[in-house]
């Protein structure tokens, strides 16, 4: 039990040390980093053990104190299955990275910015006190606008301005929303509000809570009305903060907490969930038609990711044991070959200087090993059978017709078309085709950034096995488990409370 | 009634300001408003009528104090907004040394 806090301690800690002494010596930032990761990775692996073996979620009272002043951290399935998966990424993003990120100076920075960013999200992942939720939610979202901004030119601060001005309005809408809920409920913590609520009603002050909840989180997880700033920031960003975003970022900040809150806080109801229903398919078809019309690679993979987290919306928003399995499939799908496409479209630029699909061809001679791991992710995307994401797509849209929406069927498979249609515009201009006479001379990407592209594209051909029945139950079946616990998450969380 | 009525009007200056102006430095003027909109609602809802300062004495005994809770809410809100502003005001500094200008209708090399 003592060992969860480290989620938040070890990157926090990383981060003072880093800004303090990393000055200079880009080594021991880069030895120092990966370190961190990686013990937070194996950290995430043993609570995936450990919680298999209680059986229950497992609570650590911050300081010792206890209900009603007190914050406590909660690791529930969900909050494992997230948990993993943020540190996951975060480790091999980090190995791409001391490549990667030799193009700018001051890198200390970026690590103590990274850092803080793993921090944010690991505290949002368990805490189970929503204002507390709301202050590592701003620590990873600063860290994000910061990251965003790295590069200093016209773009990058341009992007950055208008992904903070959205972004803060969006935590104003939150913090709002905390205020009324606390005057409600006079309570903080998550599972008192929701035992609080099921006691007092829904009236018109939860549903305008709601409104507010919808439209703050709605800004980080990038649904359609509310993804005017994914565009712009992913292509600005470095390539591994883009990875970062993309993979990990709009899932525990926008999509965890959308289903923390509404599932197992307010509990659903049958106008949210069509609401829900609405702006995944709305995402779907928007973000996959605007993809579809770009030549940057960065930005057509930002659209591609819109029209991805409509998938996860949608399938939260039906809420059958099915669908959420398939939703919870495909995020931890998504974060893997998103992410991996992303660091390929790194070390495209990395090699060849330029984002612009026109600009390239021909590259897989070139450049084999980013070839093949874009093919394995772009397989995966699209929906090829072997692959990862075959099985979450198909799980969403057989979600779709056992519970009688065949109209959000039809969308999701007309999505998936769109999907096979812009991942093979890029496989076309990047890797097929002519080769260049500007790029005649361009070699292979550096040894460790082959790496982590190839411990990700693995992960996009073998992530199916997670389906096998033994391997479910110790990871995606706990995290299905405690969506469709609803509001019985109160009981879970009280009575380990009450009995110490 | 008429101070959370004149609290919310203060949140819609803001929000007006963030929407509607064209140069960077009002639309952060309009963020530290709204801000300061929120903090002053957290305090009001704590408030009590003649209440008094939530601090424990052994020689006295409580009997009408306000919501300390909010309170502590509020510093949180106002270091975090701190951090933003100071965020957003070094990002349009940047931005005026590279285009010359406040103007965002100016500032359009990206259309998101």
């Amino acid at each position: 039990m003592q060992f969860i806090p480290l989620f938040i301690i070890l990157p926090l800690g990383a981060a003072f040390l880093i800004s303090l002494a990393g000055k200079n010596k880009t080594k021991f930032c880069d030895v120092f980093s990966v370190i961190i990761t990686f013990a937070l990775f194996i950290l995430s692996l043993f609570f995936v053990f450990k919680a298999k073996m209680c059986a229950t979620a497992l609570i650590y009272k911050v300081g010792g104190w206890g209900l009603p002043g007190g914050i406590i951290l909660v690791l529930d399935g969900l909050s494992i299955f997230m948990l993993t998966i943020i540190n996951f990424i975060a480790f091999i993003i980090n190995i791409f990275s001391i490549n990667y990120m030799k193009r700018f100076s001051a890198k200390h920075r970026f690590y103590t910015l990274f850092m803080l960013m793993i921090a944010g999200m690991n505290g949002v992942a368990m805490t189970g006190d929503i204002f507390n939720l709301f202050v590592f939610y701003e620590i990873a979202s600063i860290a994000s606008y910061a990251l965003v901004a790295f590069g200093t030119e016209k773009e990058e601060l341009e992007a950055s301005l208008k992904y903070t001005i959205i972004g803060v309005v969006g935590s104003l809408f939150i913090l709002l929303g905390i205020a009324f809920l606390y005057a409600y409920t006079s309570t903080l913590n998550m599972a008192e509000i929701a035992s609080r609520l099921a006691q007092n009603g829904i009236n018109s002050a939860v549903i305008f809570v709601s409104i507010l909840f919808i439209a703050g989180f709605g800004i980080k997880s990038a649904i359609v009305p509310f993804h005017a700033w994914l565009p712009d920031a992913h292509p600005a960003a470095p390539a591994p903060i883009s990875a970062m975003l993309s993979g990990i970022f709009i899932k525990s900040l926008g999509l965890y907490t959308l289903c923390r809150i509404f599932y197992n806080v307010f509990g659903m109801n049958d106008a949210l969930m069509h609401l829900f229903m609405f702006l995944g398919a709305l995402s779907i078809i928007i973000g996959g038609f605007l993809a579809l019309g770009q030549s940057d690679i960065k930005r057509l993979l930002g659209y591609s990711s819109i029209s991805q987290v409509g998938y996860m919306v949608l399938g939260l928003g039906i809420g059958t044991p099915l669908a959420i399995t398939g939703a919870l499939l495909h995020l931890l799908n998504h974060s893997v070959f998103k992410s991996l496409l992303f660091l390929n479209a790194g070390s495209l630029e990395y090699a060849t200087g330029t984002r612009n699909l026109e600009k390239l061809g021909g590259l897989r001679t070139k450049m084999p090993m980013t070839s093949a791991t874009s093919l394995a992710a772009s397989m995966s995307i699209s929906g090829i059978p072997p692959f990862a994401g075959f099985f979450s797509k198909l799980l969403i849209i057989a979600a779709c017709i056992e519970s009688g929406y065949i109209g959000y069927g039809i969308i999701t498979i007309i999505g998936a078309i769109l999907t096979i249609s812009y991942i093979l515009k890029f496989q076309k201009y990047v890797f097929f085709g002519q080769l260049k006479e500007t790029n005649k001379n361009i070699r292979e990407v550096p040894i460790l950034m082959k790496f982590s592209m190839t411990v990700l594209a693995f992960i996009c051909i073998f992530g199916a096995t997670l389906m096998i029945p033994k391997v479910k139950d110790y990871f995606l079946k706990p995290a299905v488990d405690s969506l469709t616990k609803g509001i019985k998450y109160t009981n879970l969380v009280s009575q380990q409370l009450y009995e110490k | 009634m008429l101070t959370y009525f004149l609290c919310l009007v203060l949140f819609c200056v803001g929000l007006y300001a963030i929407l509607r102006k064209r140069n960077i430095i009002k639309i952060i003027i309009g963020i530290v408003i709204c801000e300061y909109a929120i903090n002053l609602f957290l305090i009001l809802f704590g408030y009590k009528m003649n209440g008094r300062s939530p601090l424990y004495s052994p020689d006295q005994e409580i009997v009408s104090m306000v919501d300390p809770l909010p309170q502590a809410l509020a510093m949180t809100a106002i270091v975090i907004s701190l951090a933003t502003t100071a965020l957003l005001v070094a990002i349009a500094i940047r931005i005026y040394e590279k285009y010359g200008t406040f103007d965002i209708t100016k500032i359009n090399k990206l259309k998101g």
